[in-house]
């Protein structure tokens, strides 16, 4: 958010420590001799050399200013960021309370290499905190204890009101630099929650109502987005994770509401006669996808993300719901109870080219995986409650990641692929988990009432 | 604030409204002012609802357009019964006709009465399809009750998916229950 990389790592360097790293790979003095092919990235990778993910160390950042809240700023940056790296599991992060005998480094100068060598670790995230005249400077070096040279390096600064933004960042541009990979540190999910037990106004039970919420990919933050006092369902992020689309039943039928978050700003997309549920935006973010029985059953239709131009995708007797775009925006999936039980179909986006997609009975609420994977989760009723299955759409390999632990619903992909993100009643009411996609590492999110229908999205654009 | 020589019922209302509490006017006026004589002798009915506090964005609270203490009171003990479903069934069994026949002679008795339909489902379906299936159910009830002579036009439905289980129970007693198309008379 106000969080700005400064510089360069290479001209960080020779700004803040002048020729004490001369040997820093990064820093070539800037000829202007052609352009070069490819700058010297080799170098500037760590790995373990045995074939196994590196091993890193991140030790709390070290506070550069004396007082209290830069300690504990400096503090915190370490421990999300340690969290953050670890989440994707592309590096080996050595346990923090094995840190402790080791001397704490006073800036990027003095790192007990030989210590960290000690615990094994190939790589060492050293940072520092200082106070500026309206919040803070964050530097960070990623150095590999080996050859001690800083293979990353960067600053930042910004508003010291939300250190775990700068790990975030931190954490995304270290997995895009060492690995090469997207992170999804800096991303948000989207959910439902009864949490404020608030009742509704002119029913007869008083029913409970449900707003939505955001929340940072790891549960932090947790804050409302609407003040309706009614039943809103169903949230799905625009592509640039700023918006997010839902259902509303405010007005007494559903309809489809957009809240533009950061602008405080709302639109409503669909005033039709019928119920109109279940947005979900295109990967360009130029349509939306939704189901609707504005002509009878419900089906799926597709309109302008302003809500004009509506058009209906599937015909037929049965019902077809819960649409999710192909990461190309050419497909959609959806459920259908065609042939009775629910299960997945996939449509092209003209409305042609309708093929079923499962085979394993009762299959529902499909999500379509970002790529490099090309695979649809989905809740499959397995028992009395619902289990989430991933179907790999190219060969139609069926795996099942979860196995009865309440019911297990609303599966929904990290914008990488690597994680989904779903609810599950084992610990009690329906929370908010994450999940590795091969169903490992599981993580709970939320915890106050009932929290349901989770959608993660990009990193803010 | 202002100058009190321009004071108009107006501003006086305004004053009162904004309750400036840190600065009160060396002449304060009296709790219950000159509220009165335009607008007649009126308690001070409730203007607006309920403002809610702004949280992250503001946005727009409307009330319910179900109002009306007397419609509770039918609705609180409604003389319309509701109809229950078979599992991942949209489909009206006899009993449920039974029910509907009942229900439709009712509506005939009480030609101004509008009714909403909900759809309702069991936990075993995705909170996300049930809310087809629901409405599947209250438009089968809807067409039932159209079947037997009542306008379309007094019937809306609504599905409510498994938002609103009648019974919070977790077996098959309980999803009995909550598979069902409910009326509410919001109209008479």
């Amino acid at each position: 958010m106000t969080i700005r990389s400064l510089f360069p790592i290479g001209a960080t360097i020779a700004l803040a420590i002048g020729t004490l790293f001369a040997q820093t790979p990064q820093q070539q003095p800037p000829p202007p001799t052609p352009p070069p092919q490819q700058p010297t990235e080799v170098s500037t990778t760590i790995s373990s050399g045995e074939g196994t993910p590196p091993r890193f160390a991140v030790p709390d950042f070290i506070a550069l200013s004396p007082d209290a809240e830069t300690q504990t700023i400096a503090k915190t940056i370490g421990q999300v960021l340690w969290d953050d790296l670890n989440f994707e599991r592309e590096f080996q992060l050595i346990p923090r309370d094995t840190y402790a005998t080791i001397p704490a480094a006073h800036g990027f100068s003095d790192v007990p290499f030989d210590r960290w060598r000690e615990l094994n670790a190939d790589g060492v995230i050293v940072g520092t905190v200082q106070k500026t005249g309206n919040g803070i400077r964050v530097e960070v070096r990623l150095f590999n204890s080996k050859t001690q040279q800083s293979v990353f390096g960067k600053q930042y600064e910004g508003s010291g009101a939300n250190p775990r933004s700068y790990a975030h960042t931190i954490s995304d541009e270290v997995h895009e630099q060492q690995r090469a990979l997207k992170g999804v540190a800096r991303t948000k999910l989207t959910f439902d929650s009864d949490r404020d037990g608030e009742r509704m106004t002119g029913t007869i039970e008083q029913r409970g109502v449900k707003e939505i919420y955001i929340c940072d990919y790891d549960g932090e933050n947790q804050r409302r987005v609407t003040a309706t006092r009614s039943l809103n369902i169903n949230p799905s992020w625009a592509p640039d994770a700023r918006s997010i689309a839902y259902t509303s039943y405010r007005h007494g039928l559903p309809n489809i509401f957009v809240s533009h978050i950061y602008q405080a700003t709302m639109e409503e997309l669909t005033k039709n006669a019928g119920n109109n549920w279940l947005p979900v935006y295109s990967p360009d973010g130029t349509k939306i996808a939704f189901g609707s029985t504005r002509n009878g059953v419900n089906q799926i239709f597709v309109m302008n993300r302003d809500g004009s131009g509506v058009r209906q995708l599937t015909n037929g007797p049965a019902i077809n719901t819960t649409p999710t775009w192909s990461p190309s925006g050419t497909q959609i999936a959806f459920t259908s109870a065609r042939t009775g039980d629910p299960a997945i179909y996939i449509i092209g986006a003209d409305g042609l080219n309708l093929q079923r997609l499962t085979t394993d009975g009762y299959a529902d609420r499909p999500t379509w995986s970002p790529a490099p994977f090309n695979e649809i989760a989905y809740a499959s009723r397995t028992g009395s409650g619902l289990d989430i299955k991933v179907i790999d759409i190219a060969t139609r390999k069926v795996t099942q990641l979860t196995f009865g632990e309440g019911t297990n619903e609303s599966p929904a992909y990290a914008p990488n692929g690597r994680h989904i993100a779903f609810t599950s009643t084992r610990a009690g009411k329906v929370q908010i988990f994450t999940m590795s996609r091969d169903g490992k590492n599981l993580r709970q999110i939320t915890r106050a009432g009932n929290n349901e229908q989770p959608n993660w999205s990009n990193v803010q654009r | 604030m202002r100058t009190p020589a321009l004071v108009v019922l107006i501003a006086a209302a305004m004053m009162v409204a904004g309750c400036h509490k840190n600065k009160p006017p060396v002449t304060r006026p009296a709790p219950p002012p000159v509220s009165t004589p335009a607008t007649g002798a009126r308690p001070p009915a409730p203007p607006e609802p309920v403002a809610e506090p702004p949280i992250v964005p503001p946005e727009p609270v409307r009330e319910d357009a179900i109002a009306a203490a007397s419609l509770d009171d039918l609705n609180r003990n409604s003389p319309l019964k509701p109809v229950f479903f078979e599992l991942d069934s949209s489909d009206i069994s006899a009993e449920g006709q039974a029910v509907l026949n009942a229900d439709a002679a009712l509506l005939k008795k009480y030609p101004s009465w509008t009714v909403t339909v909900e759809g309702h489902c069991d936990e075993r379906g995705s909170a996300e399809y049930n809310l087809a299936l629901g409405e599947r159910r209250a438009v089968a009830a809807r067409a039932y009750l159209v079947s037997l002579g009542i306008a379309a036009d007094r019937l809306r439905t609504v599905s409510y998916g498994k938002e609103f289980p009648f019974d919070p129970g977790h077996d098959e007693a309980a999803f009995a229950k909550n598979r069902r198309a409910h009326f509410v008379i919001t109209a008479k």
